[in-house]
């Protein structure tokens, strides 16, 4: 077991692992934090998608112990103060979702995503969440969710 | 799936790694980012008994212009690769492959070294290497060692990396001024593996090819230098047929795989046409007289 | 009266978006226990021994069973659609014990504290087999040399089905299409994995599962475990997608529920991804051999259809049934005096095949639509023409077809030339001619496809002459509680449709409140107690129905009271915007405090009881036939074979619109999967028979990067079988689409000699028809 201290959504956990524990398992297993999925074994899929000190990454491709240090930021941490992050908002407002399943993966990436690029097109849009799959959609009003988040940050951060 | 159980240990220098892995004998991995291992371990294909963890190793990351070369720190991710002025400035063809690597979240985890030490001929980096000629700087209990590209990929999954060894980082050798650079990536979806794919440096001096380099992604067990096209392009003239000829020679000596996406055949027909796009796209156009 | 066609956010989408989700794998319950299963690596083999003993004594391991543990007890998993009288079905049982028939087939279980451990302790089970040959090609298997999957032989049944003189219609046919067509074999892939969690106190049992079927599960669970009906409760919390792979009674639902009784503990089984593509249920997979005769003037004479489809290794809850749903409809939207069709249903050592995506008709479509520009092609007409020469004008309808459905509204011209518009045709074909003129490396297609479709399963009726087990009617049950807030109770099973937002429309509108004054209440068969669950995009039109005729009879019943309380005669009372108002006056009580009144029940009617529930359960008279015409242009690299989608537009028509935000998701969602059969999407098995696409790095399915925007529109003919006029639009898209592109890549390439590329068309595949 290793003794590993992670911040989660804003909250100091400090907890024995096993090496081999994966941080998904760790955030649903250990810490009850459900909000984070898993669609798939081999990175593809994107539905557990987090930031890791900032940056997206797959947290099923992600062993706790190296987390361990960390800030990680969860779908349940993204609302503040009990207002939905403007990602969250336009995902609600374009019917980015059906099933729900592959969402908190997709809005986790697409913030990110926009970090970079402040003002994607939709190309880039579309090429940034190449790794995020869904099944429900076909990405048409996930594309323009991203897009009108986009536009909400930006006013936000102004 | 769940990897199953190995011990952990995080090293706090290259020499405690190095020694480390120098005491751990076969069974021994090193755990760069995980985002080749980690599936593999989680699909129970890899059994090590130990993971040594240089992923924090600053002594790792980041990239170094040292003269005629730049360092590259085998822990620097393909983010940062694909970012670093450096790297776009002195090699830009390893920023344009680093940035067709699987997907942004893989990138921001996945590393430079992890990366080529993992030896897959489907990567997108090895054939770059190979293309550039870089040097693999490798350290083990022994001491420092440096190999070649050429040398570094040996077979399939395997490289000059034996146990105890650890990659510390690429020197990477700045191509002078004239050069064009291009990967041409082939693949089914954007997150696909690479079907084939075709990395090419390109210079160009007075409407003639004067020099090329071109490395081939995923046309036999490594990482293939295409020296038939090498060796023909050159002197070729831009603007005939030239360059359309000499990519036909791109599968020459290549012993291309055969799986679920591709036939050999059509992987040697994809090396022709692929690498005619990628010499085109890499030729520099010259400035306007 | 303003709900109806809203574009309403929806109401399911605050917990999804902030992680508040209960997915099934989210449940932990004290003293809960992990299931993990042995699963064969064999296609086809003799169980000799199973040592489970290895894993007994693992750290946390509480029990490890093997398939003849439950032999005794674990039944056969049900086939609910024995399609012929004669139909094979063999025994299935949930854990194999004497013999394995795919990879990926349990074979044993161990039963840990979490699923860290029970997966190690897996690995310490010892099998033995013997092998056996595997069948693997349906053609051979039903030949004499083939080796057996089942004592029975390889084949399950053979189903024909023959309307008008097919003899007549081919003889002297001075034009026949004759064509075969794969439908490959497809995974599924509902981004949720299937989990299971199953408890007990020993009475009762509760199973929470991932199915789009809490109600059929049950009843089949109880036949197939042998627990009473009323003392299992089946729980459908929040479910990640289904598109059919959900409808399904599971071996490991069946063993779950086993497991429990067993240990007395809660137990919880979830699925990896790459065990998913081995298990869930796989879908298509049929060889169509079709024949088209027709005029010279290329109107259609009759249609024969030969269909090999595989069942895989044994027969699943819908199995046979699936290419019969297609039957139907392989005539289309087109007129023609007969029709001939037969489907043999083949065993191999193959996952078993069951609903996908339309289930039966995107084959159909796909067959007819193919061989309709091949119809064009060999008489020298527009592919178009070819099809406005066929179809079923608007003033024909109410039209009863060739297959003996009535279809009983539609307008294929209208829906045609609004997608003509959005698309460019004309300006499209200039640029493909201009393309070929240049000979281009580059080549342009364009697809079309004029679908219909059946939905709305549908008439009990017809399902019973069809064999099915079951009716298929839909069930809803409206409460109106002391504060005027409404409760709806439906038996469907939502799991990304957003039935909690469009039950609430249509209840608001019908009682008159407030749509945020509605609550829809599903997937639990305790707190929803009768229904027949979500496919065949059946939902809204059976299942919506009941909401409305439901909300319709509280209405009435509120009617009565309200009567009572102005002192007037119900007849004397309008309804309007939630109040009842004596007619020519302004005396009126709104619905709220009608519910309040009959709370308190101070001041009822002689005799009469507090009772503001209504339930309805619709049985529906006809199918209901979507339909629509799709238009691909694909750009095709014949240098690489690699096919870019270049525009796609989609004009449906679903009849009224409840919901035009989520009837627009269901299209764009639809079009990307029917996109990805025809491109991507394969599942492959070797020579040995073990599967070779587990993962998603090997089953490709498109990303965001992979498809373009979707130009979507609609036309509104409404259904004339239903009050609310509503047609169903889950699988439209899927159906529509596949012909749509593979059309397009033909039409690219047929200058160059090309009439088919075999699905999914990979850059290989297009290369290789070039040569």
């Amino acid at each position: 077991m290793t003794r590993i201290s992670v911040t989660v959504d804003g909250v100091l956990y400090e907890e024995e692992v096993e090496p081999r524990l994966l941080l998904v398992h760790f955030l649903r297993d250990r810490l009850g934090k459900t909000g984070t999925p898993i669609g798939c074994d081999t990175t593809n899929c994107g539905a557990c998608t987090v930031h890791l000190d900032g940056r997206s990454v797959k947290s099923c491709s992600v062993l706790a112990v190296q987390a361990d240090g960390s800030q990680v930021l969860t779908i349940e941490g993204l609302a503040s103060n009990g207002s939905l992050h403007p990602m969250q908002q336009a995902f609600h407002e374009e019917h980015a979702l059906q099933c729900g399943y592959c969402t908190p993966g997709m809005i986790l990436a697409a913030i990110d995503l926009v970090k970079d690029d402040p003002d994607p097109t939709d190309e880039a849009i579309r090429d940034g969440l190449e790794g995020n799959l869904c099944r429900c959609t076909g990405y048409c009003n996930i594309v323009r969710a991203v897009r009108r988040g986009a536009q909400e940050m930006a006013v936000t951060h102004d | 799936m769940i990897p199953a159980s190995f011990d952990y240990i995080r090293p706090v220098s290259i020499d405690e790694a190095a020694h480390v892995l120098g005491n751990a004998g076969d069974e021994a991995k090193v755990l760069a980012g995980g985002q080749s291992l980690l599936p593999l371990l989680r699909l129970r294909l890899a059994y090590p008994t130990t993971l040594v963890d240089v992923g924090r190793l600053e002594e790792l990351r980041g990239i170094r212009d040292e003269g005629d070369h730049l360092f590259i720190g085998a822990m620097t991710t393909h983010d940062e690769v694909m970012r670093a002025g450096a790297i776009r400035e002195h090699a830009p063809l390893l920023a344009l492959a680093a940035a067709t690597v699987a997907d942004p979240a893989v990138r921001h985890r996945g590393t430079f070294g992890g990366s080529l030490a993992h030896g897959d001929p489907a990567g997108d980096l090895p054939a770059v290497a190979r293309a550039l000629d870089a040097q693999f700087v490798i350290r083990s209990m022994e001491g420092e060692r440096s190999v070649g590209a050429a040398d570094f990929f040996v077979d399939y999954l395997e490289t000059a990396l034996g146990p105890g060894d650890l990659l510390v980082g690429v020197r990477v050798p700045k191509l002078g001024q004239g050069w064009g650079f291009h990967y041409e990536k082939f693949r089914r979806t954007a997150q696909a593996w690479a079907i084939v794919a075709v990395a090419a440096a390109v210079r160009r001096d007075n409407g003639v090819i004067q020099e090329a380099r071109v490395g081939l992604t995923n046309m036999g067990t490594t990482p293939v230098r295409a020296t038939a096209v090498e060796n023909a392009v050159r002197g070729a003239a831009v603007d005939n047929g030239g360059l359309r000829e000499a990519a036909n020679e791109a599968d020459d000596g290549t012993e291309p795989p055969s799986d679920l996406h591709a036939k050999p055949d059509y992987r040697r027909h994809l090396a022709r046409v692929l690498t005619f796009r990628a010499l085109t796209l890499a030729t520099p156009t010259p400035p306007p007289a | 009266m303003t709900e109806v066609g809203t574009a309403r956010k929806r109401k399911e989408d605050g917990r999804l978006i902030t992680g508040r989700t209960q997915w099934t794998d989210n449940l932990q319950l004290p003293g809960m226990l992990h299931v993990a299963f042995l699963r064969s690596p064999m296609a086809h083999a003799r169980i000799s021994r199973v040592d489970v003993s290895g894993a007994l004594g693992r750290p946390g391991v509480i029990a490890a069973f093997s398939g003849q543990d439950f032999a005794a007890e674990q039944g056969s998993l049900p086939c609910a659609w024995p399609v012929t009288e004669d139909i094979v079905i063999p025994d299935h049982p949930p854990m194999a014990f004497e013999e394995v028939r795919y990879v990926g087939e349990a074979v044993a279980c161990v039963i840990a504290t979490d699923r860290y451990k029970a997966a190690d302790a897996l690995e310490a089970i010892e099998i033995d087999y013997e092998p056996l040959e595997p069948v693997l090609d349906m053609e051979e298997a039903l030949t004499d040399a083939s080796p057996k999957v089942h004592a029975a032989g390889n084949k399950s049944f053979t189903w024909k089905f023959a309307q008008g003189d097919i003899d007549a219609a081919f003889a002297d046919a001075p034009v026949v299409i004759d064509r075969t067509y794969i439908q490959q074999r497809l995974i599924p892939t509902a981004m949720e994995p299937r989990a299971v969690v199953a408890q007990t106190d020993g009475d009762m049992f509760t199973l929470h599962s991932a199915t789009q079927i809490p109600h059929v599960l049950r009843v089949m669970l109880a036949v197939v475990t042998g627990i009473p009906e009323h003392k299992l409760r089946v729980i459908a919390p929040d479910v990640g997608g289904g598109f059919g792979s959900k409808l399904q009674v599971t071996a490991e639902e069946v063993l779950a529920l086993l497991i429990a009784r067993r240990l007395g503990k809660p137990v919880k089984w979830t699925e990896s991804r790459s065990e998913g593509n081995l298990t869930v249920h796989h879908g298509r997979d049929q060889i169509q051999h079709i024949q088209l005769a027709a005029t010279q003037d290329g109107v259609i004479k009759g249609l024969k259809v030969d269909l090999l489809a595989d069942m895989g290794a044994y027969l699943m809850l819908v199995t046979p049934g699936i290419p019969l749903l297609g039957a139907f409809m392989y005539n289309g939207i087109y007129k023609m005096d007969a029709l001939d069709f037969t489907c043999t249903g083949v065993f191999t050592t193959k996952m078993p095949t069951d609903a996908y995506r339309g289930a039966g008709r995107p084959e159909a479509t796909y067959a007819i639509e193919r061989a309709m520009d091949e119809l064009a092609v060999e008489i020298g007409i527009d592919p178009l023409e070819a099809r406005r020469r066929n179809w079923i004008r608007h003033e024909e309808f109410p039209y009863t077809t060739i297959a003996g459905l009535t279809y009983d509204s539609g307008n294929y011209e209208a829906a045609t030339d609004k997608a003509l518009a959005l698309f460019g045709y004309d300006k499209l074909r200039v640029e493909q001619a201009d393309r070929r003129e240049r000979n281009d490396a580059v080549q342009l297609g364009i697809g079309i496809s004029t679908y219909t479709e059946m939905c709305g399963l549908a008439p009990s009726r017809v399902l019973g002459s069809l064999r099915y087990g079951a009716g298929g009617w839909e069930h809803a049950q409206v409460r109106l509680l002391p504060t005027g807030k409404a409760e709806v109770i439906t038996g469907t099973s939502p799991h990304g449709q957003g039935h909690e937002t469009a039950w609430s429309q249509i209840a608001a509108d019908a009682l008159g409140v407030p749509f945020e004054d509605v609550t829809v209440i599903h997937g639990d068969t305790m707190t929803a107690p009768k229904g027949m669950d979500t496919y065949g995009s059946r939902s809204l039109v059976v299942g919506g129905v009941a909401v409305r005729k439901a909300s319709e009879r509280l209405v009435d019943k509120a009617r009565q009271l309200a009567a009572h309380m102005m002192e007037c005669s119900p007849d004397d009372l309008d309804f309007a915007n939630g109040a009842f108002t004596v007619k020519g006056t302004e005396t009126a009580k709104t619905i709220q405090e009608v519910a309040f009144a009959g709370f308190a029940s101070h001041n009822l009617p002689d005799g009469a009881e507090y009772d503001l529930d209504a339930s309805a359960t619709i049985d529906p008279e006809n199918f209901s036939y979507p339909h629509g015409t799709h238009l691909c242009a694909v750009e095709v690299d014949t240098e690489t074979g690699f096919v870019k989608i270049r525009s796609y537009v989609a004009v449906d028509d679903v009849g009224h619109v409840i919901n035009p935000l989520i009837v627009e998701g269901q299209v764009h969602g639809g079009i990307a999967q029917g996109i990805a059969q025809a491109l991507y999407e394969e599942a492959v098995y070797d020579a040995e028979g073990n599967l070779l696409t587990t993962t998603m790095a090997d089953y490709l399915l498109p990303s965001a990067a992979d498809l373009p925007d979707f130009v979507t529109d609609r036309t509104e003919t409404p259904a004339t079988s239903n009050p609310l006029g509503v047609k169903g639009v889950g699988e439209a898209g899927t159906i529509a689409s596949t012909p749509a592109v593979v059309n397009a890549i033909v039409d690219a390439l047929r200058p160059r000699g090309v009439r088919d590329v075999q699905m999914p068309c990979t850059p290989e595949r297009v290369w290789r028809a070039l040569q």
